[in-house]
């Protein structure tokens, strides 16, 4: 029989995972909300926003403040390569299917693979915690990580930022009729074309950003897109694409099904994970928050 | 202020309109009546540029628009009203209003004076746009269109499946709509709510157009109405 302290641990650190997860699902899902496209680019976008966090706080080597500024400006630099992407390549092909738009976005996925292997060699990289979440919390005599608060909290920031911009702003209200009917907001004069830019730009900010946070947890490598997309993936099947109550509640459920699958049997611990995602898949297709495709 | 000369449109590979060619000057309520199927909302798609022609010109306020995009088609002052409705199901009723708002020069159209044309959308506010009946649902997708502040207003089947009681409440609402001097093109299947306000007519059949006059010629024509109309 487990005790109450091992399970709350597990717990704890499932939270900071589906903080982790939210950050990076809430971008793509916004992204497929808008635009309708499985972008499956945007693991790679939070990968190089991870080496290029890496390569601006080693250049800066400012104490304290170092990596928070990488972290900005690789996100910032995310979001304008987000404009590349979408304005030179995803632009052209809204009209066209869903197999080219995926094949076009894994494209970007090799690219940008090829690209860090270029510019940062295949090594794994690491960067220290910052202060000041460099020490640990002890609860029920466990240590915890502080830097895992320093993610939920930004986690619940973007939560309520992403709220508040989806539910109480103008740009929210296109955003969610487009996401309906993108044909009639365009006829009521919504420039559509200038919409899906920034909506991709700003999922772009929010890749990099969130993996910019994911430096300090493990290591920084080749191989972390892919991994991270496909737990996104189910994340927002889980949770319903395109719906933000959805993508947290996917996220929650997949940090703690990780969470607690590594704890009771850790090879299988993705596995448990995506038998959640196939049950969804066979039981409520369009996910527990999302609405069926019409 | 509209002017279309021999447009052709096609979905796909299937041709739809032959050569379609009309015209509305300002002020004026023009009909465009015919049976399902006769290519109404093939032309409104081509005007607003959803479906855009494959030939022919489509001019407004003596611009070129064929081949823009409807956002661009929307902006210059052509506002669309789908037979479908198309209210944002997600949104309540005063943000599927506010979604379409747009200032421009003239501009007549604001909430209030949508809610004091349509009392009913005001109590429903907060209402979402999925929660509406089908005749809510008509007033909140012309009090939509109206806030872009159109010049043109493409009304496609203002009347359809709506109770005659609420048809006869749209006729009149749409009636206050043109005394502010919008022009106006609607199209119909059946000869219902659009003669009364219209000043001239068109009759289309099978993508082209079969008759055009003013409402007095139609009505005497019985034979244009028998054969395209079933009036």
């Amino acid at each position: 029989m487990m005790s109450f302290d091992v399970l709350f641990n597990q717990f704890l650190s499932g939270i900071a995972r589906a903080a982790l997860l939210f950050l990076v699902a809430s971008g793509l899902s916004l992204t497929f909300g808008v635009l309708r496209v499985l972008n499956f680019s945007h693991g790679s976008l939070y990968m190089l926003g991870a080496f290029v966090t890496y390569s601006v706080w080693k250049v800066l080597l400012i104490p304290v403040v170092g990596f928070y500024i990488a972290t900005i400006l690789a996100s910032l630099i995310m979001g304008l390569i987000g404009i590349l992407i979408e304005f030179f390549l995803l632009r052209r092909l809204y009209a066209r299917g869903w197999p080219e738009q995926l094949l076009a976005t894994y494209a970007i996925v090799l690219i940008i693979t090829d690209i860090v292997k270029w510019g940062w060699g295949g090594e794994f990289l690491s960067i220290p915690r910052p202060p000041p979440f460099k020490g640990a919390v002890f609860l029920f005599g466990f240590p915890f990580p502080s830097y895992n608060f320093f993610v939920i909290l930004l986690g619940l920031i973007l939560v309520i930022v992403l709220w508040w911009l989806v539910y109480k702003t103008r740009l929210g209200d296109i955003i969610r009729a487009a996401a309906h009917d993108r044909e009639m907001v365009s006829a009521l004069g919504i420039p559509i074309p200038w919409l899906f830019t920034w909506i991709f730009v700003l999922g772009s900010i929010i890749a990099g950003l969130s993996g910019a946070v994911t430096a300090p947890f493990g290591s920084i490598a080749l191989g972390m897109d892919i991994e991270i997309i496909v737990e996104c993936f189910a994340v927002v099947v889980i949770g319903g694409m395109g719906s933000l109550p959805g993508t947290l509640l996917g996220s929650f459920i997949v940090g703690q099904v990780y969470a607690f699958g590594i704890m009771f049997k850790p090879e299988l611990a993705l596995a448990f994970i995506f038998m959640v995602m196939a049950a969804v898949l066979i039981i409520r297709p369009w996910g527990i928050f999302g609405r069926p495709e019409r | 202020m509209l002017e279309i000369k021999e447009i052709h449109t096609y979905y796909g590979t299937s041709h739809i309109l032959f050569g379609i060619s009309l015209k509305v000057d300002k002020g004026e309520a023009v009909c465009l009546l015919g049976r399902n199927g006769a290519g109404k909302t093939t032309t409104f798609r081509s005007i607003i540029g959803l479906t855009p022609p494959r030939s022919g010109s489509i001019k407004f306020l003596g611009q070129e628009i064929a081949g823009k995009p409807p956002y661009v088609i929307a902006q210059m002052g052509i506002g669309f009203v789908p037979d479908d409705r198309r209210i944002f199901p997600d949104l309540t009723v005063r943000q599927n209003i506010l979604v379409a708002r747009r200032e421009r020069e003239g501009a007549i159209w604001n909430l209030d004076r949508i809610y004091h044309l349509f009392p009913k959308l005001k109590e429903l506010e907060a209402h979402m746009g999925n929660q509406l009946s089908g005749g809510e649902q008509q007033m909140l997708t012309v009090a939509r269109t109206l806030m872009t502040n159109p010049q043109l207003i493409l009304l496609d089947e203002p009347g359809e499946g709506l109770a005659p009681l609420v048809v006869k409440a749209m006729g009149e609402q749409l009636t206050e709509i043109k005394k502010t001097g919008i022009t106006m093109l609607i199209c119909e299947h059946n000869v219902g709510l659009s003669m009364a306000l219209s000043d001239r007519c068109y009759v289309m059949d099978k993508g082209t157009i079969r008759f055009q006059g003013t409402i007095d010629d139609l009505k005497k024509n019985e034979e244009v109405r028998k054969k395209y109309l079933m009036v």
